[in-house]
């Protein structure tokens, strides 16, 4: 019995199975997306929090304020002797006015789909 | 031969806690009793194979060639090169464990070793320490160990302690079979000349005479006659079988203990008297008056040289097709092996049963039919008058032979003919039937009066699971379609179970079977009155 | 205390240790992010392949499948036609049951005694932790592929869906991480605990399930508490993707190297270790082959050219004796 074929098959399978990203991605670089800054934001030089904080927590931070707000009706977030309402519609998005351009483009690129915008309004995006 | 622990003891003697040292560190015992004898160097010579003068596998220099490593090296590579279940095998056991209580000799003896799992790793280790690259750098961490003659003892006692019966493999999840392991380890065994007598003497003996029990032509016509003889004295029917006849339609190969030793004889008269009740145009061969092949147990080429007699003879005398007889590890070399290695059998026609019209599709290329798949057949077209009455003092339970239940997967055929020749029939519990059975305990050659305390021990579970149907339904008869079993289930029975007896179905056939100018039958085909009598 | 599973760990701790120093404090991101995960990668399917073919190389002599069920017979006796298939169609049923749903492990039993008698206990525990495992590790690996797709398609996105079900936790669980250290944590404490297993366990046992617990632990680590920035480690793992290599600015935690470099050993072991049974499972002879050899012929490429003994030497050796029996012979 000559098995060979059915075996090489099954190999190129495998491989393909396990190269699959280079040939699905065809070599086309993707970048992480550069978030756009509305003026008001350039502006403001710093978030809330510092960049790098702001990168990997602002899920956490967010979550605490709407904790806070809704549980204990504490609608302020004090940080660095700052004072901020903690409001994601009123406060982020005064400054990062444009969901698309900046929430949506790291979301969209690392697959995370948050339920923010099931409850909250945001900005309507401008037509360009 | 050793004294044997009384069944209690032996029982209470069962032990599954672990040694302290791994196992590699453990030495292998040879004290009497634990091993099989050495082959006589004639078997060797006579089959040339490496022949190797007297020794013991008690003595502490077992006197190897001084290239013995060499030898071993290039036989295993031979062999992986040859067989990818062995490379497979080597490679991917990842010791989930799950073999490790499967096997009837870990349960009856609880020594690590006879769990399947270390069986392999037994070369295993080896294999990882000549051909794999972890384990040339990592050694001992990566599971290697050098070959030395200690690793050879533990090889000869432990690939001898196997009955090659494959239970393990039904549960292993990657289907890796100890029997094909232990095959090799044999193999390897073989070059240095190490065989046990028990198998290689009757090797030998079928080599020349055409049966395992070296019983020449006319002797075996005479055993023959024989029971032909009580035949007559129980139905008052007469019958003269044919031997060597050229021409007949079928050839009926069976094992030849069923010729020599009961209870397999009743066996072989049920055989003959079914044969005649239906006019069968068959004929026997002194020359392949064997179905049994102990070469299996030797090495592939062995079982090759003393296979390739039925098709030979099937061919100088012009038969049909070939019919065979019960036996277990016989079924496997005719269903696994036969054609392979002796084929093509393009002078046979496609086997068609001539009193049903039935054509076995399931044989069509080998040419070879099983008699419980015949006999089945018969019953289903109403050919035989059977009284099962006849049977009625047995409560039969039925013993799943290993090789044609997890070689072969027959399984139903034999059941369908013992409800059809006795009333009572009850099963074993099903995890010690069917693909689950379990072994005789003495399978693969091991069938040896010396080892008589492991044999006892490995057949513990399959007396157990008797025990528990004789202690439920009252099962007083253990039926088999094995010759090997005929000969070790009666002492393992009597043994662990002693109100059990054993015999093939085809004696039950025979009792069950009314034939055609009998007369009233009183007594059954061991002579003893067909009723329990009466109090 | 066993030195198989101390030599493991202590090899575990180790690797960790080089990564976490060697890309963290000494900062060779670029070795462990780009060189150490090509190199992996080829040695991965450059071995696979390999030992794929090196088996392939051997012929399977005999037709040895271990049949579970009954045979095909009379057309009156229903076979088992998974269990013991005597078709092609037959065997592809047996071999998806093998490899999707390990039904040979699924038979798992155990022997006890009790009292004077044995008895045989089904268990489902084994094969519960190897389900478990295996499809907790398939769930998490195909979840990565969220690292190394672009734009990332549906069916990552849908096992994102179900995987994250529970909606609880920031960021929200995902069950298969979970599900997958819990799984090599039973099947190490089984290793562990249980005598017999733990006897017949190697270094090359505990090893592999380590370095998973070790993947498993960054991994979980990362997402849930110590936060990474995941878009920086997507513009890294895209640009192995697309061979636009390069170490995003600012650079990565120590620890997801850690992560990486476990995932790169633990890939590249593979083919030279028992984790081939990923590619083995499929060329078992005792499960991948029908049991048709009475009806087919099977050939053996080195079908050996052997010594019988014919029926004229037995007829030499016997004749006269067989002449005096009345048994028939060639010559007189």
């Amino acid at each position: 019995m000559n098995d060979k074929p059915k075996i090489i098959i099954g190999l190129a399978i495998f491989v393909a199975v396990f190269t699959f990203p280079i040939w699905y991605n065809r070599g086309a670089a993707a970048p992480a997306p550069e978030v756009k800054l509305s003026e008001k934001a350039k502006a403001a030089k710093q978030c809330v929090r510092d960049t790098d904080y702001m990168r990997k927590e602002h899920m956490q931070l967010l979550d605490g304020w709407r904790d806070r707000t809704v549980r204990d009706a504490m609608r302020v977030y004090e940080v660095n002797g700052k004072e901020y309402v903690a409001s994601l519609s009123n406060t982020c998005m005064d400054c990062h006015s444009n969901k698309a351009d900046f929430c949506d483009k790291c979301h969209n690129y690392v697959s995370v789909d948050p339920y923010c915008w099931n409850c909250h309004t945001y900005p309507k995006e401008e037509k360009k | 031969m050793v004294d044997i622990l009384k069944p209690e003891e032996m029982f209470n003697s069962i032990d599954y806690a672990l040694p302290k040292k791994p196992w590699e560190d453990v030495p292998t015992d040879f004290s009497e009793g634990t091993f099989c004898y050495p082959t006589k160097k004639k078997n060797q010579e006579y089959l040339s194979l490496v022949a190797k003068d007297e020794w013991s596998p008690a003595d502490e220099d077992w006197k190897l060639p001084p290239n013995w490593q060499e030898i071993i090296h290039e036989g295993f590579k031979e062999r992986l090169e040859k067989y990818r279940s062995l490379k497979v095998f080597m490679d991917i056991c990842v010791r989930c464990g799950a073999c490790a209580d499967k096997c009837h000799f870990f349960i009856g003896t609880g020594d690590p070793k006879n769990m399947p799992v270390v069986r392999a790793e037994l070369l295993r280790s080896i294999y990882r320490n000549d051909f794999t690259i972890a384990g040339k750098i990592l050694g001992s961490i990566a599971g290697a160990r050098k070959l030395t003659p200690a690793v050879i003892k533990e090889w000869f006692a432990y690939f001898y302690q196997c009955s090659e019966c494959r239970r393990c493999s039904v549960y292993c999840p990657y289907g890796i079979d100890t029997a094909e392991i232990t095959m090799m380890g044999r193999e390897l065994l073989s070059l240095l000349g190490l065989n046990i007598n028990w198998i290689l003497e009757p090797v030998a003996n079928c080599f020349r005479t055409g049966n395992h029990l070296g019983i020449q032509p006319h002797a075996f016509k005479e055993m023959i006659e024989f029971f032909c003889d009580d035949i007559e004295e129980i139905t008052g029917v007469k019958i003269n079988p044919s031997f060597n006849r050229k021409g007949a339609e079928i050839l009926f190969v069976t094992p030849s203990g069923d010729v020599f030793a009961d209870p397999g004889t009743y066996t072989m008269m049920g055989y003959l008297m079914l044969f005649e009740h239906i006019g069968l145009d068959y004929t026997l061969s002194t020359y392949a008056s064997e179905g049994g092949n102990f070469g299996l147990f030797t090495s592939s080429d062995v079982m090759k040289r003393l296979n390739g007699k039925m098709y030979q003879e099937a061919k100088r005398l012009g038969v049909k097709w070939i019919l065979g007889g019960e036996c277990g590890h016989m079924w496997r070399v005719i269903n696994q092996y036969m054609e392979t290695m002796n084929g093509p059998a393009d002078f046979l026609e496609v086997p068609k049963s001539p009193l049903t019209g039935t054509v076995f599709k399931n044989a069509a290329s080998t040419k070879m039919v099983h008699i419980a798949e015949f006999t089945a057949d018969l019953i289903k077209h109403n050919k035989l008058k059977l009284d099962p009455s006849r049977n009625d003092k047995f409560k039969v339970t039925f013993h799943d032979s290993c090789n044609p239940s997890r070689a072969m997967g027959l399984l139903d055929e034999p059941r369908y003919v013992l409800k059809n020749v006795c009333n009572h029939f009850y099963d074993m519990p099903e995890n010690t039937i069917r693909e689950q059975t379990f072994c005789c305990g003495s399978g693969a050659g091991l069938n040896t009066e010396e080892i008589m305390d492991l044999r006892m021990r490995g057949g513990l579970p399959r007396a157990n699971a008797v025990k528990h149907v004789h202690d439920k339904y009252g099962v007083n008869m253990l039926a088999c379609i094995c010759a090997i079993d005929r000969a070790a289930l009666p002492p393992l029975m009597n043994y662990w179970v002693p109100e059990v007896g054993v015999t093939g179905i085809h004696e039950l056939v025979g009792n069950a079977l009314v034939m055609d100018g009998e007369i009233e039958r009183t007594i059954d085909l061991r002579q003893e009155p067909l009723k329990e009598e009466e109090e | 205390m066993n030195v198989n599973y101390l030599y493991s760990l202590l090899a575990v701790v180790v690797l960790g240790l080089v990564a976490y120093v060697g890309a963290g404090s000494v900062g060779l991101q670029g070795v462990f992010g780009i060189f150490i995960p090509y190199l992996a990668l080829v040695i991965f399917i450059a071995g696979f392949v390999n030992r794929v073919m090196d088996w392939a190389k051997s012929p399977v002599p005999f037709r040895i499948p271990t049949t579970c069920g009954q045979q095909q017979s009379m057309d009156w006796i229903k076979q088992n036609k998974i269990d013991n298939p005597s078709t092609t169609w037959g065997v592809l049923v047996r071999m998806f049951f093998e490899i999707v749903l390990f039904r040979s492990l699924f038979r798992n039993s155990r022997v006890e005694i009790v009292g004077s008698r044995l008895s045989y206990k089904w268990v489902v525990w084994l094969w519960l932790f190897a389900i478990l495992f295996h499809y907790s590790f398939l769930a998490v690996v195909v979840r990565h592929l969220r690292f190394f797709l672009e734009p990332v398609p549906f069916f990552v996105k849908a096992l994102e869906q179900m995987d994250g079900i529970l909606q609880v936790g920031l960021p929200g669980v995902f069950i298969s991480g979970v599900t997958l250290l819990a799984g090599a944590l039973l099947l190490l404490m089984r290793r562990i605990l249980i005598p017999k297993i733990n006897y017949i366990s190697k270094a090359a046992d505990y090893f592999p399930l380590l370095l998973i617990i070790g993947i498993a632990l960054t991994g979980l680590t990362m997402r849930y508490f110590t936060k990474v920035d995941v878009t920086k480690v997507k513009e890294l793992t895209m640009g192995l993707a697309t061979f636009h290599m390069g170490i995003p600015e600012g650079g990565l935690s120590a620890l997801f190297y850690v992560h990486l470099f476990f995932v790169c050993i633990l890939v590249a072991y593979i083919p030279f270790s028992k984790l081939m049974h990923m590619g083995g499972v499929f060329l078992s002879p005792t499960r991948n082959l029908a049991n048709n050899s009475r009806m087919k012929r099977h050939i053996n490429p080195w079908n050996p050219k052997v010594k019988f003994h014919t029926y004229d030497e037995y007829e030499d050796d016997f004749r006269e004796k067989m002449i005096e029996a009345g048994l028939p012979v060639e010559k007189e």
